[in-house]
């Protein structure tokens, strides 16, 4: 008993404050934001104890999830991660393919592709909510305006204003911007494949797509995989790229993180908590398989 | 050697812990500090004022106030607490979050009326009406507005100035280039579509909107001019029915008023449709007296560059709203507060602050010959109009009242409802309020 103690005390100790922190912080805000989502707090009064408040259990979310406007901001979200997801898998990794071989000047086009990365969603925003004004014809900024230089003026479009899915034009802002992020990755995981896989299978007779085909991409699997992950969760957080580009209370590019902030800024703490945690099931949803999966394979 | 080393983790692991937990009780602190008086310490050393004017006109009139105020109050010191951004939307955040805690400044800005409910709810205001008596206020200000200040028999806050909300602003020359007269008086909406509909066979903009909350701002107007002061006041106290066939046909004129407007709206806010009259890109734009600022800017002349008169139809109405500060629950500087709200309802605060703002003063006793011939307009009718309250600005209705009636607003115009869906969302937002 007391050898064990000896044993695991000091490590314990040691972890004990970074422990009890995150069990605070994380754990313990977490419970208490779930507890507030099934409370009826939704004035300011109760808030500060005022007037009394009850607990009402799931209330809040079956009101939430039966509210049309919600289910518009949800099918916002599906719609916003689809694209930006495939789109940055897709552009991310033909970058990556033709990078793959060493060529000249490789690290500057290495930089250009990430360099957008750097900037922050909110600058590029600002830009990119000029780039995508909807005004046409003479009023045409932006894109339009480019459209109309180039002569391709059937390619004229309102952009994120369209009400079924505008959302999706703000995709491309976060393609342009993670795109060389997904790169970078897959660039690394053909750089990780030994060279020595590529000369046994030139000795063994393939042409360069079956060598591609069948030695190659296979590889590069859990590489996508973890692009899939971090592309993923960022895309069901994303709040601050369309808070700059369209305003919070433009109903065409609502998603569940701006009805958050718009319902705590209305008071209505409860029903912004309820979001809260939808948002992070809808995450854990994604992220907790990839976890479980990985923590196999390390065993 | 080693017992020491993890006496010394333990004693830190636990040092932790203690204040990790007096951190929390401390947050966690009783929430019904609300009755218990001016809370807060007298002293008037200082006072911090909490604002969101932090550039531009704003921050000229602030700066304006504060001079008179060191005037007056020599010996308190001004603490500026204004927060930037998001046309106060980032301020509005961060007080809701210091009153929660506890945490509030001595004096903070928040437009008067209904938008004051949910902290005087929350227990979180001082009534000031005595200060009223004491400063004389009630003389110095309209009764009308005094009235709509008053939230069941108390007052929790002092104006510093007047916006009118109900101004259609014109470029004339883009009304001459298309043949129509520039100078015509609109007795109606419907007078007013017969120009907007030439402009817009002419190929102009006839009407310039931005985002949703401007939107909502045009809306108020149209409601205003369809169903009349009397009838507009009564959809805030639930004497007018939001079902009925009146607002379904000021909703139809709301439809139509839309029609007529830039297909870029939601990606601009007010400047940038204000711009679009300023450079004659559009001929007419419905905003708050605020705007004229914009147009003197930018060197244009009143009567000949733009013109300014009430929206149609609402002729001899003044749809109001104001900026105002407020006394705190717990102020930790009640004296300071007390002298600043002194400055801010005096004659000289009040004539400083608007003289520079571009707004008018509260008090029916300033000089006219102190403003701009555009204020002189405002203050005439400040006189004498009717006084109603102001939706788009919280003088109207709480702030998620408000927020609900954007939602339905932007999701009417972007589309994705019709009118009797719109009519019944606008129904349930004031309802739920």
């Amino acid at each position: 008993m007391i050898k064990s103690v000896k044993r695991v005390g000091p490590p314990l100790l040691l972890l004990a404050p970074s422990l009890i922190l995150v069990g605070i912080f994380v754990y313990g805000l977490i419970a208490v934001n779930f507890g507030t989502s099934t409370t009826d707090i939704h004035t300011a009064a109760q808030t500060t104890g005022q007037e009394p408040s009850s607990n009402v259990w799931f209330k809040n979310y079956f009101d939430l999830l039966g509210n049309e406007a919600f289910q518009h901001s949800l099918k916002n979200l599906a719609l916003y991660t689809l694209l930006f997801l495939g789109g940055t898998l897709l552009m991310g990794f033909v970058w990556a393919w033709l990078l793959e071989r060493p060529i000249r000047g490789e690290s500057i086009f290495r930089s250009i592709y990430l360099f957008p990365m750097a900037v922050s969603f909110i600058a590029s925003g600002v830009v990119w909510r000029w780039l995508l004004n909807s005004g046409q014809d003479q009023s045409a900024t932006g894109l339009n305006r480019l459209f109309q230089m180039v002569g391709l003026d059937f390619l004229q479009n309102n952009w994120w204003n369209n009400v079924d899915y505008g959302i999706t034009a703000i995709a491309i802002p976060a393609i342009w911007q993670l795109s060389g992020y997904v790169m970078a990755l897959f660039l690394a995981g053909f750089r990780g494949i030994p060279e020595e896989l590529r000369e046994a299978a030139r000795m063994d007779g393939t042409t360069t797509w079956q060598l591609y085909r069948h030695v190659l991409f296979p590889q590069l699997s859990p590489v996508a995989l973890s692009a899939l992950i971090i592309i993923g969760h960022m895309s069901l957080k994303s709040f601050d790229l369309i808070m700059s580009i369209s305003k919070p209370a433009n109903y065409q590019t609502k998603v569940p993180a701006i009805d958050m902030y718009i319902y705590k800024s209305s008071f209505d703490y409860a029903n912004a908590a309820a979001i809260g945690s939808i948002l992070l099931v809808i995450v854990a949803v994604v992220v907790v398989p990839y976890l479980i999966r990985t923590n196999r394979k390390e065993k | 050697m080693r017992v020491n080393r993890r006496t010394s983790v333990l004693v830190a692991g636990a040092a932790i812990t203690a204040l990790t937990l007096t951190a929390c009780s401390g947050s966690s602190n009783d929430n019904g500090g609300g009755s218990g008086g001016s809370g807060g310490g007298d002293s008037s050393a200082e006072v911090e004022v909490f604002t969101w004017w932090a550039a531009g006109s704003e921050k000229a009139g602030l700066d304006a106030l504060v001079a008179a105020f060191d005037e007056q109050h020599p010996d308190t010191e001004f603490v500026n607490g204004a927060v930037a951004g998001g046309a106060g939307s980032a301020a509005k955040d961060l007080l809701q979050s210091r009153l929660q805690a506890n945490d509030p400044p001595d004096t903070f800005q928040a437009h008067a009326g209904m938008e004051l409910l949910d902290y005087i709810n929350a227990g979180q205001l001082e009534d000031v009406s005595d200060l009223y008596d004491e400063f004389d206020l009630r003389e110095a200000f309209p009764a009308d507005l005094v009235e709509r200040l008053t939230h069941e028999g108390n007052i929790y806050s002092i104006p510093s100035n007047i916006h009118r909300a109900n101004v259609l602003w014109t470029n004339p020359s883009v009304l001459e280039e298309n043949g129509l007269d520039p100078n015509a008086a609109y007795d109606s909406l419907d007078d007013w579509f017969a120009d907007l509909d030439a402009l817009q066979e002419a190929g102009v903009t006839p009407l310039s909107v931005a985002t949703a909350w401007t939107q909502v701002h045009l809306l108020e107007t149209i409601l205003l001019a369809d169903l009349g002061p009397d009838a507009y006041n009564g959809l805030w106290d639930g004497t007018t029915d939001w079902e009925g066939a009146e607002v379904t046909a000021a909703l139809e004129d709301f439809e139509q008023a839309m029609s007529y407007t830039n297909g870029d709206r939601d990606g601009l806010d007010w400047p940038e449709a204000t711009q679009l009259v300023i450079d004659g890109n559009a001929a007419f734009n419905v905003m708050g007296d605020w705007a004229v600022a914009a147009f003197e800017e930018q060197g244009k002349e009143f009567g000949t560059d733009f013109t300014a008169v009430p929206v149609p139809g609402t002729e001899g109405v003044f749809d109001f709203l104001a900026d105002s500060f407020t006394l705190p629950v717990g102020a930790p500087n009640a004296g300071g507060a007390h002298a600043w709200l002194e400055t801010v309802a005096s004659l000289e605060g009040q004539t400083a602050f608007n003289a520079a703002k571009g707004s008018i003063p509260a008090r029916t006793d300033a000089d006219p010959a102190d403003f701009s011939e555009y204020q002189q307009t405002a203050i005439d009718s400040f006189a004498q109009d009717t006084i109603v309250s102001s939706l788009a600005h919280g003088a109207a209705t709480p702030v998620s009242t408000l927020n609900a009636v954007t939602d339905a607003t932007s999701k009417f115009t972007s589309g994705a409802s019709n009118l009797s869906t719109f009519q019944s969302e606008l129904a349930a937002a004031t309802a739920a309020g």
